[in-house]
C-alpha cells in the first residue's frame, strides 16, 4: 500500500472527524447538562450554512465576515430554541422534552424547505481555502489545514471558557447537581442559554466548513452529520468536551479509511457509525473519556 | 354482582359497536368511492400503528424513532414472501435475488406475521444493548436504525432490489385486511396495558428507579413493549405495501414516525384510545389540510400554494402541543363504557 495515499486519507479523515468533534461538542454541552438528545443541532448547523451562504451571495459579503456573522447569527438561533421551546418544557418528563426536540427539528427542516427551497445550493469555495499544497508527495489541500487550525483554536477558546471562567463553573456545576447550583445562587437558565450558544456557534463552524467540503448545502444538509456528531460525543464519553473531540477524530478517520480501502462499503459509510453506536453501548457505554453522569 | 353485569353490558356494547362498524365497513365497500376507500384503509393502519407506537412511547415512556424502519422491514419482508418467485426474477434485473428468497413463497397472512416477526426480531437486536445502558439513548439509536435500513434498502441490491424498489405487488390489502388488523391490534394492546406487564410498564414510566426498587424487571419489560410494538409496526408495514403495491427506500421516510409522533401526542401519550381517535382525526386532517399548499384565493387576491407548509404547520403544532397542551385530548385516561354510561345519564338527567 502507498503510503502516501495512506497518509492523505488519514488527514482526509482528520479534517472531516474535526467537523464531527465540533458539532459534537454542542450535543455533548446540552446532554452534560439537561440530559437532553438536542436533535435539532444538526439543523442548528444548517441554519448556519445557510446565513454564510446568503451572506456571501445575496449581500456580498466578504467571505470572513459572513462566516463570523453565521456563526454569532447562528449562536442567537441556538439561543432562542433554548427560550421558545426547551426552557418551557424544562420540568416536564423527559419524554416530553425530547419529543420538542425532534418536533423542533422537524420544523428548522421544514421551515427550510420552504424558505431555502428543496433545491441543493452551491456553495462556492472562497479562493482562500482552494489551494493545495504538495508536502513530501502528499497533496493536502489548503481547507483541510485551515479546517483542522480553526477547530483547534476554537476548541481551546471553549475549553477556556469551561475550565477558566464563572460560566464555565457553573455548566459544570448546573451539569452534576442542578437543583444545588440553583440554590447556590447560580442563574440556571441564564447559563444554560450561554451553553446553547457556545454549541451552536461551534455547530455552525463546522457547518461552514463542512460545506466548503462538499460544496452544495440543502435543508436537509444537518440530519447525517448530527447523527455521527451524536455519535461521536457518546464514543469520547457524554458531557466531555475533549472526549466529544476525540470521537469526532475516530469516527472521521474510520469512516474515510474505510471507503478508501474498501470501496465496496462506500454505499454503507453513512451506517458505520451506528454500527460503532451499538459496540460503544455494548462494551463501553460511559465512552473513551467519560464517566458516569448522575442521572 | 352489579360489577358483573357492568361488565357485561361493557362487553356487549364493544361488540355492538364492532358490528356497527363492520356493516359500515361493508357498505363502503360495496359503495365507496375509490378515494373514500383509501383514506379508510389508511385511518385502519395507522390507527393500528399509532396504538403499537403509543405502547413504547407512551404508556413505557420510551422513546422510540423507528417505526418507519419496522415498518419498512415488515413491507420488504412481506412482499418478498408474497411476490411470486418468477415475479421477483422479473423484478431484479441489476443483481438477481440471493437464494432462499428467490424460491420462498407464502400466503398473504403468513407473510404479514413474518413481517411482525423480523421487525420484532430488530427491535430485539437494538432493544438488547440500548436498555441495558440508559433508555435515553433508545431515541437516537432508533433513529439511526431509521438511517441504517434505508442505506441497506438502498445497497442491499440482491435482497431489496436497491433504489428500484419492488414493483408489482399484488393488492391483498383492502378494508377488511386492514380493520381487522386494526380492531386485533387495538385490542391486544388493550389488553397487554391493563394486565400487569401494563402496570409495570406505566410504573416504569412513571419512576424507573421506583419500579426496579419494587422489583419489576424493568430491562424486560421496556423490551416487551418494544418489541410489541415493533412487531404491529412490521404488520402494518407489509399491509401499506400491499395496500401501494409499490415499495422503495424512500417510501418509509422519518415522516411516517413524525406522523405517529403527532397522534399519539395529540391523543395523549399513553392512552390508547386517544392513539386511536387522533390518527383517525390526523389521517383525515392532513386530507383537509392539503389546501394550503395549493393556490387558493382571499378577497379576490390568488394566493399561491406553498408545497412542504403542512410539515410546517405539523411541527408548530408538535412543539405548541408539548409547551401548553402536553395531555393532548385523553391524557393518559382512556374511554370507558362506564363513563359513557355515566355521561349519557347525566345528560338525560338534566332534561
Amino acid at each position: 500500500m502507498d503510503i502516501s495515499f495512506f497518509v492523505q486519507q488519514v488527514i482526509n479523515g482528520i479534517a472531516l472527524g474535526s467537523l464531527y468533534g465540533l458539532i459534537a461538542i454542542g450535543y455533548t454541552l446540552v446532554y452534560g447538562i439537561l440530559r437532553l438528545i438536542n436533535f435539532a443541532h444538526g439543523d442548528v448547523m444548517m441554519v448556519g450554512c445557510y446565513v454564510a451562504f446568503y451572506g456571501i451571495f445575496l449581500f456580498s459579503f466578504p467571505w470572513w465576515a459572513s462566516f463570523l456573522i453565521a456563526i454569532l447569527l447562528t449562536a442567537v438561533v441556538g439561543v432562542m430554541i433554548d427560550i421558545g421551546a426547551y426552557r418551557p418544557v424544562r420540568n416536564a418528563p423527559r419524554i416530553s422534552a425530547l419529543i420538542t426536540a425532534i418536533g423542533v427539528s422537524f420544523l428548522l427542516e421544514n421551515l427550510g424547505l420552504v424558505v431555502f427551497g428543496g433545491r441543493p445550493k452551491a456553495f462556492v469555495r472562497p479562493d482562500f481555502f482552494s489551494g493545495v499544497r504538495d508536502i513530501a508527495g502528499v497533496r493536502i489541500l489548503d481547507l483541510n489545514i485551515w479546517t483542522l487550525l480553526i477547530t483547534l483554536i476554537l476548541l481551546g477558546i471553549i475549553l477556556l471558557v469551561i475550565y477558566r471562567t464563572k460560566a464555565g463553573r457553573a455548566m459544570r456545576c448546573i451539569a452534576f447537581d442542578m437543583e444545588t447550583t440553583r440554590l447556590m445562587g447560580v442563574d440556571i437558565n441564564r447559563i444554560i442559554a450561554v451553553t446553547f450558544a457556545i454549541g451552536s456557534a461551534a455547530a455552525a463552524a463546522g457547518g461552514i466548513m463542512w460545506a466548503m467540503r462538499y460544496p452544495q448545502i440543502n435543508p436537509l444538509m444537518g440530519i447525517l452529520p448530527g447523527l455521527k456528531a451524536f455519535v461521536a460525543a457518546v464514543l469520547g464519553g457524554i458531557g466531555n468536551v475533549t472526549g466529544a473531540m476525540l470521537g469526532g477524530l475516530l469516527i472521521g478517520i474510520i469512516e474515510i479509511v474505510m471507503v478508501a480501502f474498501q470501496p465496496d462499503l462506500a454505499g454503507y459509510r453513512d451506517a458505520m457509525a451506528f454500527a460503532i453506536l451499538i459496540l460503544i453501548l455494548l462494551f463501553r457505554p460511559t465512552g473513551l473519556m467519560g464517566t458516569k453522569l448522575p442521572d | 354482582m352489579d360489577m358483573d353485569n357492568h361488565h357485561r353490558r361493557n362487553q356487549l356494547f364493544s361488540l355492538a359497536s364492532v358490528i356497527v362498524l363492520l356493516i359500515f365497513l361493508y357498505f363502503e365497500k360495496q359503495y365507496g368511492s375509490d378515494y373514500q376507500i383509501r383514506i379508510l384503509n389508511n385511518c385502519a393502519i395507522f390507527a393500528a400503528l399509532a396504538v403499537s407506537y403509543n405502547l413504547i412511547n407512551g404508556v413505557t415512556g420510551q422513546f422510540s424513532l423507528a417505526p418507519n424502519a419496522f415498518a419498512a422491514i415488515g413491507a420488504y419482508t412481506s412482499a418478498l414472501l408474497t411476490m411470486t418467485p418468477a415475479e421477483k426474477e422479473m423484478s431484479f434485473i441489476i443483481d438477481p435475488i440471493i437464494w432462499p428468497l428467490s424460491v420462498m413463497h407464502a400466503p398473504f397472512f403468513f407473510s404479514l406475521l413474518a413481517a411482525g416477526v423480523m421487525a420484532a426480531f430488530f427491535a430485539l437486536l437494538m432493544g438488547f444493548p440500548v436498555f441495558r445502558v440508559r433508555g435515553d439513548y433508545l431515541a437516537i439509536v432508533t433513529l439511526g436504525f431509521g438511517e441504517v435500513v434505508r442505506v441497506i434498502a438502498n445497497n442491499a441490491q440482491s435482497i431489496t432490489n436497491g433504489p428500484l424498489g419492488l414493483k408489482g405487488i399484488a393488492d391483498y390489502t383492502d378494508l377488511w385486511w386492514s380493520w381487522g388488523f386494526a380492531l386485533v391490534t387495538i385490542f391486544i394492546i388493550f389488553r397487554l396495558v391493563r394486565s400487569s406487564y401494563g402496570m409495570a410498564m406505566k410504573a416504569i414510566r412513571y419512576d424507573e428507579a421506583a419500579a426496579e426498587a419494587i422489583g419489576i424487571n424493568t430491562f424486560w419489560h421496556k423490551m416487551l413493549a418494544f418489541i410489541a410494538s415493533a412487531f404491529f409496526a412490521g404488520i402494518g408495514g407489509g399491509l401499506l405495501a400491499h395496500l401501494i403495491t409499490t415499495i422503495s427506500p424512500t417510501l418509509f421516510t422519518f415522516f411516517l414516525t413524525f406522523n405517529l409522533l403527532i397522534m399519539i401526542v395529540l391523543g395523549g401519550l399513553g392512552s390508547t384510545t386517544g392513539a386511536l381517535i387522533a390518527a383517525i382525526l390526523v389521517t383525515w386532517g392532513s386530507e383537509v389540510l392539503r389546501i394550503v399548499e395549493e393556490p387558493f384565493r382571499i378577497a379576490g387576491m390568488e394566493v399561491p400554494g406553498i408545497p412542504g407548509m403542512r410539515m410546517v404547520i405539523f411541527s408548530i403544532i408538535l412543539v405548541l402541543m408539548m409547551i401548553f397542551a402536553r395531555q393532548g385530548i385523553m391524557g393518559t385516561r382512556e374511554f370507558s363504557w362506564d363513563w359513557a354510561a355515566d355521561r349519557a345519564k347525566a345528560l338525560f338527567k338534566k332534561k
